[in-house]
């Protein structure tokens, strides 16, 4: 069947079968393999990409489920010219990241969860917030860093805040 | 995944004719029901998604507020209303799976499934709601039967849940570290209807009440109402994660935990 969204601001039209999973038409069909499978059954969350600005696990969704959705992947996070998403930055400064395996369903988990917290995030809410990644690295401290650094460049108040 | 021919009807009457073919099955928010298909333990001909149907919403209907069957966990604990009026059900919601599976799993779709580990089960048991569906009215007390079991028809919709506000209410588990499920769970509601006792995650046929803390909660509704009750572990589940005779201390330290939560 036909289903039409926007993935990455590109408005696509593709053929699916009922079974198909979101994860498998974005690595698949349209090549952004960013997107990674660590797991299959739900759990690791390197599958993970923003449907309507949420974060999901794309392997426990239908394609057609995210028909007539916005879809971002972690291609889609960087500006045109090249300019890092300030997550994506934020990692790399703070090193959030030792295989890489993991580092782009984080990424786009740690986003959704800096945007549903505008009144800031401690150390243990954003542990806590980061529960349905797995890093097997167990990178896990810098990780925590990146994001702790990440929502003060995503929500200029909090830095504001923690210089006042 | 074995293949299926995918519906996405527009409204409750022609999901529930799509419904009438029994090799279709009902997709909800899909976090329970996608990985069973992934490891082909279903074979459903026809998918039959339900999420066109308007069932997504919370209000306020008198002393009660109703929640459509769609309605995702994650809006359930980030809802104002919810959170003012049964904290103990924003809570829970708050608390399954991780913030991912919150943004798609529902309401009804937990219910439908009636995992014994789930944790919906034993609010909308504790809290004595009623389970509203295409065609009837179904009462907590009436709608659980055992595990992966309900009242429900196979063609049956829950379009949404009414939960009567209660005075207090507190839920708490025992997480499983890998699944998140509920090792045990327990939820305390105390109002009109009563004092009432839900445990999850420990019976061998699901979620069930406590008849033996809801006397001593409806004498006194404190901690302490319940200390030297002991749980027989005779029907509590025993495998890998946990002993029956550990489940039944368990259930003990989590009510006496929800109970003091829910009096702070």
């Amino acid at each position: 069947m036909q289903v039409e969204l926007v993935v990455n601001g590109r408005l696509l039209r593709v053929e699916v079968e009922g079974r198909t999973l979101l994860v498998e038409l974005l690595r698949e069909r349209l090549g952004l393999t960013g997107t990674h499978v660590g797991c299959d059954t739900s759990q690791c969350g390197a599958c993970v990409v923003h449907v309507d600005g949420r974060s999901v696990k794309s392997c426990t969704m239908l394609a057609v489920q995210a028909a007539g959705a916005e879809v971002v992947t972690i291609e889609g996070l960087a500006a045109a010219d090249g300019t890092l998403h300030p997550m994506q930055a934020a990692f790399r400064e703070h090193h959030g990241l030792q295989c890489g395996f993991c580092t782009p369903g984080m990424v786009m988990s740690a986003i959704d969860l800096v945007r549903m917290h505008p009144e800031g995030l401690s150390d243990a809410q954003i542990r806590d917030g980061l529960e349905g990644n797995l890093c097997r690295c167990t990178g896990y401290h810098n990780i925590v860093r990146a994001v702790a650094a990440a929502q003060t460049v995503m929500h200029p108040a909090l830095a504001e805040k923690a210089a006042a | 995944m074995y293949d299926f021919s995918y519906e996405k009807p527009a409204t409750i009457a022609d999901a529930v004719r799509l419904l009438g073919d029994p090799e279709a099955k009902a997709l909800a928010g899909g976090q329970t029901f996608l990985p069973v298909l992934k490891q082909r333990l279903n074979r459903p001909s026809v998918v039959v998604d339900i999420s066109g149907l308007g069932l997504t919403f919370i209000r306020r209907e008198g002393n009660a507020i109703a929640v459509g069957g769609m309605t995702r966990h994650g809006m359930i604990a980030a809802s104002p209303e919810i959170r003012a009026s049964i904290p103990g059900l924003a809570k829970m919601a708050g608390w399954i799976g991780d913030i991912q599976v919150r943004h798609c799993g529902t309401l009804g779709g937990s219910l439908a499934n009636n995992d014994p580990a789930a944790c919906y089960p034993a609010a909308v048991l504790a809290l004595g709601a009623t389970i509203v569906t295409d065609r009837r009215r179904i009462g907590a007390d009436e709608y659980f039967q055992g595990m992966f079991t309900t009242a429900l028809e196979a063609d049956e919709l829950i379009t949404s849940v009414e939960f009567p506000i209660p005075s207090r209410s507190n839920y708490e588990k025992f997480r499983n570290p890998a699944s998140r499920y509920a090792m045990v769970g327990v939820f305390v509601a105390s109002g009109q209807a009563g004092v009432r006792v839900a445990v999850t995650g420990a019976g061998q046929g699901g979620v069930f009440r406590h008849a033996a803390f809801e006397s001593a909660l409806s004498a006194r509704f404190a901690p302490e109402a319940l200390a030297g009750i002991e749980t027989p572990a005779a029907d509590l589940v025993g495998d890998i994660h946990a002993s029956a005779e550990y489940r039944a201390h368990l259930i003990g330290v989590m009510a006496r935990r929800a109970v003091a939560g829910a009096v702070a």
